[in-house]
């Protein structure tokens, strides 16, 4: 039985080593040795700024995706009013199951010249509307605050869960201590969630080469291509649109080796720090 | 005992809150207003959180909208098959494999074989000539079968199979019954939570995947409702884009047709409302039980 379903699975893998060779006839097409690789980093000037607009939006993303949970589900854990708190809980995590089509669609007209940030700038003694989208300046802080805006609550949640967990004996000993509540926060609930942050900062690693294809590519346009443009854009347009198989894959695979080597690091991490491994 | 006197701290930390929650719901509300508003007060980025000149005239337009309602269909019927057929591969492969490594000497191989089809994949170009390849180009397939075996859906039902006590199915074997008896009439019962985790998990992706259906479906008819919007209201004619100058692309943006799309918008929204309190109490235990375990 699980023969004939692992066959699916070999799609993937069938994947994985058909890149090996150049892909224009898959078996019989010629061997090129580095070649691709050497068009892509020596030859095109704007791969190293792909690469570095990749590496700056994701670890953008990655550290203020965890400070912002953090924050946010320790003033959670603050609140009192317990209605409150769960109307609070539920709002936030709604934006996490919206399609990343819908998101963009959204603030597209949000930042646009007729949108709400305008006519806000505008009030307030603007003189004339930024183009956010299009404009190399916006375009970075926009992916990375949509992206934050999207997913904060999903990580606020697992936060909130780590919160629950702790021993509530300490909080006590702590009353008897004589402890603020400032001083609560920093000596108890800090340090019972921090293997789950730490958890959650090395497992984040493996995507520092994932900006957030979804995002961008819904986002983007040519104007800001400049600052926009991460490896997934990339390898989409050199290899799908242009029709530059071998190329596009060169830098798909580049992307997935040092990806894998980030994962392997991160588990390795995640194990020695946390305690943690998938089986 | 905890005090209950509301101090300043409570009030600062309430505003915070209450102006984070804000963040989160303004988008999605300018969003639902545009939609309800007139046309020039929308064009003319008067419209905030509140409709102004009230109308449902977009909504109208939809229910005309032919190609709307055809990608709407397919994005459903697409939930439907990539659900079914996801929850049936988790179930066949995760119960072989939350047996003990003795009972199935193979155990260890297939995991890893799954583990790095998770972490390792070939990348977009050849995946795409092998859809192509394989004739699944344009068809409903082509969405649903490279995803068919989600690796992470697998270990979460895993683990949970794993929790249940196998003196159940000895007394089934003792009683005669074979391996696939036990697992649809003991085990798929006992794991009722993780298969409506696993479910929802497959409903979401599939509700809310776009680039696949671009990628491999060239007919615009045949478009899922998520594909169908990035074409109209993200990307605008990609074309002629190098010899806009940023303001004429600005202008163009704001031309399309925003009331309409935005109601476009806010219907595909609504299926995700409906199944969110479903989301809301199966996601983070889903979660916590796939990632987060001891």
């Amino acid at each position: 039985m699980l023969i004939i379903f692992s066959i699916i699975p070999m799609f993937g893998l069938i994947m994985a080593f058909q890149k090996f060779s150049p892909v224009y006839g898959i078996f019989g097409s010629p061997f090129v040795g580095l070649y691709n690789f050497k068009t892509l980093f020596f030859r095109s000037p704007n791969t190293m700024q792909v690469i570095f607009n990749t590496v700056y939006i994701s670890v953008a993303k990655i550290l203020l995706g965890l400070i912002i949970p953090v924050v946010f589900a320790l003033l959670l854990n603050e609140c009192r009013v317990h209605w409150f708190k769960r109307s609070m809980q539920t709002i936030v995590y709604l934006p996490n199951f919206l399609s990343w089509v819908i998101v963009a669609a959204m603030f597209s007209h949000i930042f646009s010249v007729t949108g709400i940030v305008n006519s806000m700038l505008l009030f307030f003694g603007l003189k004339e509307p930024i183009m956010f989208m299009a404009s190399n300046i916006w375009f970075r802080p926009i992916v990375i605050l949509t992206d934050v805006w999207k997913n904060f609550g999903f990580s606020a949640v697992i936060y909130i869960a780590a919160i629950t967990g702790i021993d509530l004996n300490l909080y006590e000993a702590a009353d008897i201590d004589g402890a603020s509540r400032w001083q609560k926060v920093k000596y108890v609930t800090l340090p019972g969630i921090l293997p789950t942050i730490i958890l959650m900062a090395t497992l984040s690693l493996g995507n520092v080469l994932n900006a957030g294809f979804d995002q961008i590519f819904n986002m983007y346009n040519p104007v800001v291509y400049q600052t926009g443009d991460i490896l997934d854009t990339l390898v989409y347009r050199i290899g799908l649109v242009n029709m530059q198989y071998s190329l596009g894959t060169a830098v798909g695979l580049f992307k997935s080796i040092i990806s894998i080597i980030l994962i392997f690091l991160s588990y390795k991490l995640a194990d020695k720090y946390a305690g943690y491994r998938i089986f | 005992m905890r005090k209950n006197k509301i101090s300043m701290t409570d009030i600062i930390i309430s505003i915070i809150l209450i102006g984070i929650t804000i963040t989160c719901l303004v988008p999605i509300l300018n969003t639902i207003s545009i939609s309800l508003s007139d046309r020039v007060s929308a064009g003319l980025g008067k419209v905030y959180v509140w409709p102004i000149n009230f109308t449902i005239a977009p909504y109208e337009e939809i229910l005309k909208d032919k190609q709307f309602f055809t990608s709407f269909l397919v994005s459903i019927f697409r939930v439907l098959l990539g659900g079914v057929i996801n929850v049936f591969f988790c179930i066949t492969m995760a119960y072989p494999l939350s047996k003990d490594v003795k009972a199935f000497r193979a155990k260890n191989m297939y995991m890893w074989f799954l583990v790095f089809t998770m972490l390792f994949n070939g990348g977009l170009v050849p995946s795409y000539l092998l859809v192509q390849n394989l004739g699944l180009v344009d068809s409903i397939w082509a969405l649903v079968l490279p995803g068919a075996v989600p690796v992470f859906s697998i270990i979460l039902l895993m683990n949970y199979f794993k929790s249940i006590p196998s003196s159940l199915e000895e007394a089934a074997l003792m009683d005669g019954a074979n391996p696939f008896y036990i697992m649809w009439k003991i085990f798929v019962p006992l794991a009722k939570p993780a298969i409506a985790v696993i479910t929802l998990f497959a409903v979401v992706g599939h509700w809310n995947a776009f680039f696949d259906g671009l990628i491999y479906i060239n007919t615009p008819g045949k478009y899922p409702l998520q594909t169908y919007i990035q074409t109209l209201s993200v990307s605008i004619d990609y074309q002629n884009i190098n010899s806009l100058s940023p303001q004429d692309l600005m202008k163009q943006m704001a031309i399309s047709d925003l009331t309409f799309n935005s109601a476009k918008v806010v219907v595909s929204m609504i299926p995700i409302l409906l199944i969110y309190p479903l989301l809301q109490r199966y996601f983070v235990t889903g979660i916590i039980m796939g990632a987060v375990k001891e």
